[in-house]
């Protein structure tokens, strides 16, 4: 993530856009307040669980979309 | 507790199976075991299908699978850590170990210690890491055996003394036997077989109980509401919020520097299979959300509350939440399997953790400070020694003291592994980081995070760190790992400013790509 993406060509550039976006992971999960509640419920589910159920499903869909931008590094 | 045979004899069927398992492994991807890199690394050429299994194996251990739903069992909410700790995990992983992987390859690093003595160029502080890595995973194997002898109790095999524990003895010395033999071929071996045992064994359980108990709104309405989400603080604190946030951020940045997972890890062929697992492991987050949910449906089932199990939860406490929900819900025999998948649980990691602490051992402290002209075949045969020594020194702790030792010695495991991340992890992307620096900001970091674990009476890992009169109770291996940073950070202005920097380093920027 620390590669400087200068002088690369413009896939590598988005390639390295890709992994910055996994940051997204860390406020989603880290801010509790975010997500402590019971209401609204699922399929009897408090939000403060199938929240992070959800957020498991994101954290995959971000992690696929990395890998598939980043297949030429 | 009368011995239910059923469930018994399904679970030494398949216990049995694996063993077998276990030393036929050693022909798998035939490879000449009488090399360190072959032993304990497989050669480096396991695929995406057999990393993947082998990191789920290796990760979610015997100890998760009791331990987490005995949180939601007794304490609630803040069991859940656990989910926004492995949605962290794999990313980190995607962006950060495919470097690790790339340089390791490079220059034929098999342990972190090797890296870090390569790219700083530091005796010192490659041992400093390498005696990490080895104290925080003993304790960690010695609770691989909890999780066994909590399902053999479940099964109503127990006795007094010696012949209580021989249950326990047996599963080790079998253990033992095919890791010695076959090295982590064997263990890679058995964790496809006790994946897909833990996948048919969740499924059942959160399709079936559910069903059983009147869905989940049930399940859920069985927790006391103070426990069902995070208390909201107080005047004057974070409360549990910074404590459950911490947790999860500091289990994530822990969790890839144990040694058992850096070895899972570099045991892939190529960068891409790493990648492409942490794009796939979610998978196993769903199921460990799953598993802490089992300590719920427990709550609803009124487990406790059956007379047959009340010495069972006398002696294990919450920890016997989970095999008294499958004993309550299932037949015998499912039972025998559920409890199977459990015990082998075990066996996956254990065998990992001892091959990826005998790489440690071997590596970087016997040939780097006793036999530095070693044979390739002494290295092997001297790491095959070791796993043994480490496994029965993990089987005694277990055998003779109390329980009690070898959870808070994991506790503290996390705290001091976590001290490895300014070398191991900092050190993928820069050099800036001067090494006299860096041992000093461990130094500093395993002092201050033993002493806030002090402070809690090693009950705990949640230290109320207040500043200004607002208390933030966070995760002690989260702030004594900013101690430690910081410590390196200012020491190498220091030592960089008074011209006293080393700069030794044999890896080149393009051996990371």
């Amino acid at each position: 993530m620390a590669d400087s993406s200068e002088g690369r060509p413009a896939g590598r550039r988005r390639a390295s856009w890709s992994l910055w976006l996994l940051l997204i992971l860390v406020p989603l999960t880290m801010w509790v307040p975010l997500y402590n509640r019971v209401e609204p419920t699922l399929a009897g589910f408090p939000f403060f669980y199938w929240f992070q159920l959800l957020s498991i499903v994101i954290g995959a869909v971000l992690t696929a979309l990395a890998y598939f931008m980043t297949k030429n590094d | 507790m009368v011995v239910n045979w059923t469930a018994l004899t399904v679970f030494v069927l398949f216990f049995g199976a694996v063993t077998i398992l276990g030393f036929v492994a050693s022909r798998w991807r035939k490879g000449d075991l009488s090399l360190l890199s072959e032993w304990g690394l497989a050669g480096g050429r396991f695929g995406t299908m057999v990393t993947w299994f082998l990191l789920g194996g290796d990760l979610y251990t015997a100890y998760t699978f009791i331990a987490v739903p005995a949180l939601a069992f007794g304490a609630g909410a803040i069991a859940f850590f656990a989910v926004p700790y492995t949605i962290l995990v794999y990313p980190f992983v995607f962006v950060v170990f495919p470097r690790l992987w790339s340089v390791s390859r490079r220059h034929r690093y098999i342990t972190a210690a090797d890296f870090v003595r390569g790219r700083f160029g530091n005796r010192s502080l490659a041992l400093a890491v390498a005696v990490t890595g080895i104290v925080a995973t003993m304790p960690y194997i010695a609770l691989q055996l909890v999780g066994i002898e909590v399902v053999i109790a479940a099964m109503g095999v127990q006795a007094a003394g010696v012949v209580g524990e021989l249950p326990l003895i047996i599963a080790f010395v079998i253990l033992a036997a095919f890791t010695y033999t076959s090295g982590l071929r064997a263990p890679a071996a058995i964790a496809i077989v006790k994946d897909v045992m833990i996948y048919v064994t969740v499924v059942t359980a959160i399709v079936v109980v559910p069903m059983q108990l009147g869905g989940f709104g049930r399940i859920f309405a069985a927790v006391p509401p103070a426990k069902l989400i995070l208390p909201h603080p107080g005047p004057g604190t974070f409360g549990s919020y910074s404590a459950f946030a911490t947790l999860a951020f500091g289990s994530a940045l822990a969790l890839f520097l144990y040694p058992h997972a850096v070895t899972g890890v570099l045991s892939a062929a190529s960068r891409r299979a790493i990648r492409r697992n942490s794009a796939l492991l979610p998978a196993y987050s769903i199921v460990l959300a799953l598993i802490a949910l089992l300590g719920f449906m427990a709550l609803a089932a009124g487990v406790a509350k059956a007379p047959e199990s009340a010495p069972l939860f006398k002696q294990y406490g919450a920890n016997f939440a989970v095999p008294a929900l499958i004993l309550q819900a299932f037949p015998n025999w499912f039972a025998g399997f559920a409890f199977a998948a459990i015990g082998i649980g075990a066996l996956v990691p254990a065998a990992i953790m001892s091959i990826a602490a005998a790489n440690l051992f071997t590596r970087n402290i016997y040939r780097a400070y006793f036999r530095p002209d070693c044979s390739p075949a002494q290295e092997a045969q001297m790491a095959k020694w070791v796993s043994l020594v480490v496994k029965f020194g993990a089987l005694l702790f277990i055998i003779l003291l109390p329980q009690q030792y070898a959870i808070q010695l994991q506790l503290l495991g996390g705290v001091w592994i976590v001290q490895t991340l300014p070398a191991v992890i900092l050190g993928l992307y820069t050099r800036w980081l001067e090494p006299k620096a860096l041992l000093l900001g461990w130094l500093a970091g395993i002092a201050s995070g033993t002493w806030m674990a002090a402070v809690l009476d090693f009950k705990s890992s949640t230290y109320p760190l207040t500043v200004g009169g607002f208390t933030m109770p966070g995760y002690a291996a989260f702030y004594s790992v900013l101690v430690n940073l910081a410590v390196a950070i200012v020491l190498t202005i220091v030592f960089r400013g008074v011209g006293a920097a080393d700069n030794e380093d044999e890896t080149a920027v393009a051996d990371y790509r």
